[in-house]
Order: structure tokens, then C-alpha cells, then sequence
């Protein structure tokens, strides 16, 4: 039962969250805090705009660069109290009302779009839309929660492909990719990984089982990034895994 | 921000199971199925080949940086080992999977909740029964230096001989260092102090089945009638719509606001409900004559039958001789 923070898959308090980071008096740490949350919201607050709300592409593109030029250069989460709910729920809360004071107004807002504060890939998230096809209507109020899910894996999965590059360990992310990642159908079997990689099966399962703890690492400190106590950390975790969504 | 790729949904699915799944390499366990989800943590079916039996692993969710919730699941595994009791979960083993979560093992329990298995037989001497068995494993309890603190329905399982086994005792408090090794008591006293400390403003337990004084928060002055007061509110969720009177004062005395009007143990509430059974007088009811009066008759009707006819017949005879 070591307790060495690391192996636990803990952080020292200075790593502890972007969003303690967001909320900082230190305006370089504060900008850096709120670019790594953008970089795990952009995506679910794009699409929950182009879907739930039903903006059209340009509009939704350039809400999404009003919300994040806001939460910038705004000082957006000074009205966000970690003890009295997540940040999740406190930024979807804040783009339906952007969203519905933009329905109100006839007049056009004036927004970011001219002054793109964050580097946003809007071409891949509409290509990702089309390819997720048009989600149902009784869906779409868990849209934000399911894209959040996604974004978070995504941004985990991209952590520990620059992880094992870093560390030369390029055969277990291999096998992690074409195992746990690619929709193959069927799934390869050990022995035709084993096979492909000149490596026995038994290598297979000891560095898919690296693969994974290390993905396993990666994604809690992520979600820790997001959040701003244990307890909202713990609550997100429990969603991340599935169960809360499923609840719904 | 090129790196956030598009994950499927059936990818996703996958991802979240990887980061779910316990590792459990490095341990003598193999991972079967989960079978539950509890407050902090999940159950999972597990083979020990080396036993060749299947064992339950009660296994964190997620490690939590403070290591408050390993320290409470450590201190519920000690707690378990010290309670050898048919009516308890027996422990067997305590470990941290090499992804840093804290587990323990114990007896797979193969059966039902108690609230689902009394749904399908209303017989209320059975549910009388199980509810004793429970009694009694509450008050082995005690009689450690254990108080459960979340004792209800959904936290007792019922076994396919009629077995009854209290479960989950996550948030059970040591009152004293009662047949505890030397140091064992101590530091799983801390665990709990802290965990009760760092309970982020919510008081631990259930609504409904939680005393008032565990509810206010009191954890320092809890004894033995807080769980008094829980097994009165199980037994009232024992009972049918329209309960004897009797059993309807034994939880009324159960669930009294105040711990000295309640029962002063649970062997006392169990000994109260065994004599409702029995058919004598329930301590906690003050009967009417005409009530007293079915008890008895009830109770002694073929004695009843065999004086009145006798009387009868002494009676006849006295006028027939008379005549």
C-alpha cells in the first residue's frame, strides 16, 4: 500500500486542477487554466449548440468563440462556487443562456468570431456530427454530458500516445489503439496481435495491461484537471465511468 | 488542440469500461462480472483459482487523493474481520490493485436484498425470523464494540437456506477497543474520526433509517440504541399495511426519539418480538383485558375447551343427579 502520489495516480497540489488555475489572481496562470478547460469544453458546447439549440453552423462557430473569448477575457468562472455544484453543470448552465439571450435578440450580438481567442477545429467538430448522425431529440439533453465523456477521452488518449512516445514505449500503445480504440469487427485476438507484432501472446497481455492502467492514469488526472475539489472530483469520476449517464 | 480526436460511441464505451475495470494483475483474483455499486465503491465477482472458490472484492472506484475513502474501506475490512458471526460477511483479504485502488475481499453471498425477498412472501412469522437473525448479528456487533450505522433492507441479504447476512459496513464506528489487537483499534479509531470529519457536509447514513441523533450529526455520543432505532425502522418495513397492534408499539418503542425510551439493546428489541410469536404479553404494548383475554384463549384454547367442557359436564351431571 505504497503511498507515493504518483503511483497512486495523485497530484501534488500545484497540478492539482485548470480550473483552481481559471480562477487565479495570476493573469498568465489564470489564461492557461482556462485554455486547458476550452480544450476539453469546445467541442460539447459546439455541438450542444448546433443540436439542442439548433444554431446554424456559423452561428454555433461563432457562439462557441463568444463563450470561450467570455470565459477568457470576462472573468466568466468568478460567478462558478465549487461548493455548490460542478463545473460541468455551471458552464452547460452558462451556454444555454448565452444561447437563449442570442434567441432573444433579434439584433445580432456582436461576438468573437472576429477575434478568435482560442485555435477552435470547427470543420472536424461539424464532421463529427455528421458522422455521429443526427441524434434523436429525446437525446440531446444528454448530448453535453456524452461529448463531454468523449472530449475527456480523447484528450486522455492523446496524453498517453505523447506519453509512450516519450518513453519509447510505442508497442504497447499499438496494441492499446488496435485493441481498446479501433472499431474493428471483429476484435483481433491476442494471438493474431501477437502475430502482427512478431511478440508473444503473453507480451500482448502484459503491455495491454500497462496500456491500460497508464490510460486509466491518465484520463483521472485529466478529470482531476476539470475539477475544483475531491468531491466534485469523485461525482465526475462516477459520470466519466458511465454510470451516471446511464442513469439518466 | 488537434489531439481531440472523434472516439465512437461503442469506442467510448469500451475506454470507460478500461478505465472501470479493477486491475487486478499482481493479485491472486480474476475478474468475473460486477455485480454491484455501493457509495464509494463496486462489488465485483472474482475467482481465487489458488481456493478454487469465488469470492466477492469490494474495490474504490476511484483513489481519492486524501486516501479518506482507502482508510474507510481498510477500517471496514478490520472491522469485518473482528465480527466472526454466521450473520456477518466473513473478510478474507485486504490489498491495493497495482492501479493504486484499495480492495478487500469477502464470502460471495448468493441471494436477495431483504426488502426484495420478503416482496414475494408475506408471512409475517418468516419476516419475524429474518428479522431476529438480524437482531442477533447487530448485537454480536455491539457486543465487539460495533455500531453498524446504516442498517435498512437493501443492507441485509438473504441466502437460499434462509441464511440471513448483515452487509455493508462502510461507515461503521469502533466505541471501543473491545477484542481488537493491540494498535488496531487505535488507528482504525482515526480512520473513522477522520471520515466522519471529512464527510463534506453530509451526514453518513440513510434517511429514513438513520436516528435522530445520527442524523443531528452527534457521532461522538452514538451507542448501541442508534441502531436500535434503525432496526425498528426495518421492522416497520417488515411489517403489512395494517400491523397487530403489538408489533406496531415494538417499533413505535424502537424508533422513540429519545435513546432512553427505547429498547436499551437489540437482543432486548429481539426478546420483545420473540414473546409477540410466542403469544405473551409484548413488553413494549400496555394490552386492554378484552386483548389480554384473545391472548390467553389463543394461546391456551385447547386447555380453554377442555375446562369449559368439563364444567359442562359437572354441571349436567349435578342436575341430572339432582333431579
Amino acid at each position: 500500500m505504497g503511498d507515493e502520489p504518483e503511483a497512486r495516480g495523485a497530484f501534488p497540489p500545484t497540478r492539482w486542477s485548470a480550473v483552481v488555475a481559471a480562477r487565479s489572481g495570476d493573469a498568465v496562470e489564470r489564461r492557461i487554466g482556462l485554455e486547458r478547460i476550452a480544450a476539453a469544453y469546445w467541442k460539447p458546447v459546439f455541438k450542444l449548440l448546433r443540436v439542442r439549440w439548433s444554431k446554424s453552423r456559423e452561428d454555433a462557430e461563432e457562439l462557441t468563440q463568444e463563450f470561450f473569448a467570455r470565459l477568457i477575457e470576462k472573468d466568466f468562472l468568478a460567478g462558478f462556487d465549487p461548493a455548490k455544484g460542478r463545473l460541468r453543470t455551471y458552464l452547460r448552465t452558462c451556454v444555454d443562456a448565452l444561447a437563449m439571450n442570442d434567441q432573444r435578440d433579434a439584433r445580432r450580438l456582436k461576438r468573437g468570431g472576429d477575434r478568435e481567442l482560442v485555435s477552435l477545429d470547427f470543420e472536424m467538430a461539424e464532421g463529427e456530427l455528421a458522422r455521429g448522425g443526427p441524434p434523436a431529440s429525446e437525446r440531446s439533453d444528454d448530448l453535453f454530458e456524452k461529448e463531454w465523456v468523449r472530449s475527456l477521452l480523447a484528450l486522455a488518449l492523446a496524453q498517453l500516445r505523447k506519453e509512450c512516445e516519450a518513453r519509447g514505449k510505442t508497442t504497447p500503445y499499438r496494441l492499446f489503439e488496435r485493441y481498446d480504440v479501433a472499431d474493428l469487427d471483429p476484435r483481433p485476438t491476442y494471438a493474431q496481435l501477437a502475430s502482427e507484432l512478431g511478440i508473444a501472446s503473453t507480451d500482448v497481455t502484459n503491455h495491454l495491461a500497462w496500456a491500460r492502467r497508464e490510460f486509466r492514469r491518465i484520463t483521472l488526472a485529466t478529470l482531476r484537471d476539470m475539477t475544483a475539489s475531491e468531491e466534485e472530483f469523485r461525482r465526475e469520476a462516477r459520470a466519466l465511468l458511465g454510470t451516471e449517464i446511464e442513469r439518466k | 488542440m488537434d489531439d481531440n480526436r472523434w472516439l465512437s460511441d461503442a469506442t467510448v464505451r469500451r475506454l470507460q469500461e478500461t478505465v472501470d475495470a479493477p486491475d487486478f494483475s499482481g493479485t491472486r483474483y480474476r475478474l468475473v462480472r460486477r455485480v454491484g455499486r455501493g457509495g464509494m465503491g463496486s462489488v465485483y465477482l472474482a475467482e481465487d483459482p489458488s481456493l478454487a472458490r469465488l469470492v466477492a472484492l469490494k474495490v474504490l472506484d476511484v483513489d481519492d487523493a486524501r486516501g479518506d475513502l482507502a482508510e474507510r474501506l481498510v477500517q471496514e475490512a478490520r472491522i469485518l474481520a473482528r465480527l466472526e458471526h454466521p450473520g456477518i460477511v466473513p473478510v478474507h483479504d485486504v490489498g491495493r490493485l497495482s492501479d493504486g485502488r484499495v480492495f478487500y475481499a469477502m464470502r460471495f453471498v448468493e441471494g436477495e436484498r431483504l426488502d426484495r425477498h420478503v416482496a414475494a412472501r408475506p408471512g409475517l412469522p418468516e419476516r419475524m425470523r429474518l428479522f431476529l437473525r438480524v437482531c442477533e448479528a447487530v448485537a454480536f456487533a455491539h457486543s465487539r464494540g460495533v455500531l453498524h450505522r446504516d442498517l435498512k433492507p437493501e443492507n441485509v441479504m438473504v441466502g437460499p437456506f434462509g441464511e440471513v447476512l448483515v452487509m455493508d459496513w462502510g461507515i461503521a464506528k469502533l466505541l471501543r477497543d473491545a477484542a481488537a489487537p493491540p494498535g488496531a483499534a487505535t488507528s482504525a479509531g482515526a480512520a473513522e474520526d477522520r471520515a466522519d470529519r471529512t464527510g463534506h457536509g453530509s451526514v453518513l447514513g440513510t434517511p429514513g433509517f438513520m436516528s435522530p441523533e445520527q442524523e443531528r450529526g452527534e457521532t461522538d455520543t452514538l451507542d448501541a440504541r442508534s441502531d436500535v432505532w434503525a432496526l425498528g425502522a426495518v421492522l416497520r418495513s417488515l411489517l403489512p399495511g395494517d400491523p397487530p397492534a403489538p408489533l406496531r408499539a415494538v417499533c413505535a418503542m424502537a424508533t422513540a426519539e429519545h435513546p432512553a425510551a427505547r429498547y436499551a439493546s437489540a437482543l432486548d428489541l429481539a426478546a420483545d418480538v420473540t414473546r409477540y410469536l410466542d403469544g405473551r404479553r409484548v413488553q413494549a404494548y400496555r394490552e386492554r383485558l378484552l386483548e389480554r383475554g384473545r391472548r390467553l384463549y389463543a394461546n391456551h384454547r385447547v386447555a380453554f375447551w377442555l375446562v369449559a367442557t368439563y364444567l359442562v359436564v359437572r354441571g349436567a351431571l349435578l342436575v341430572f343427579l339432582r333431579r
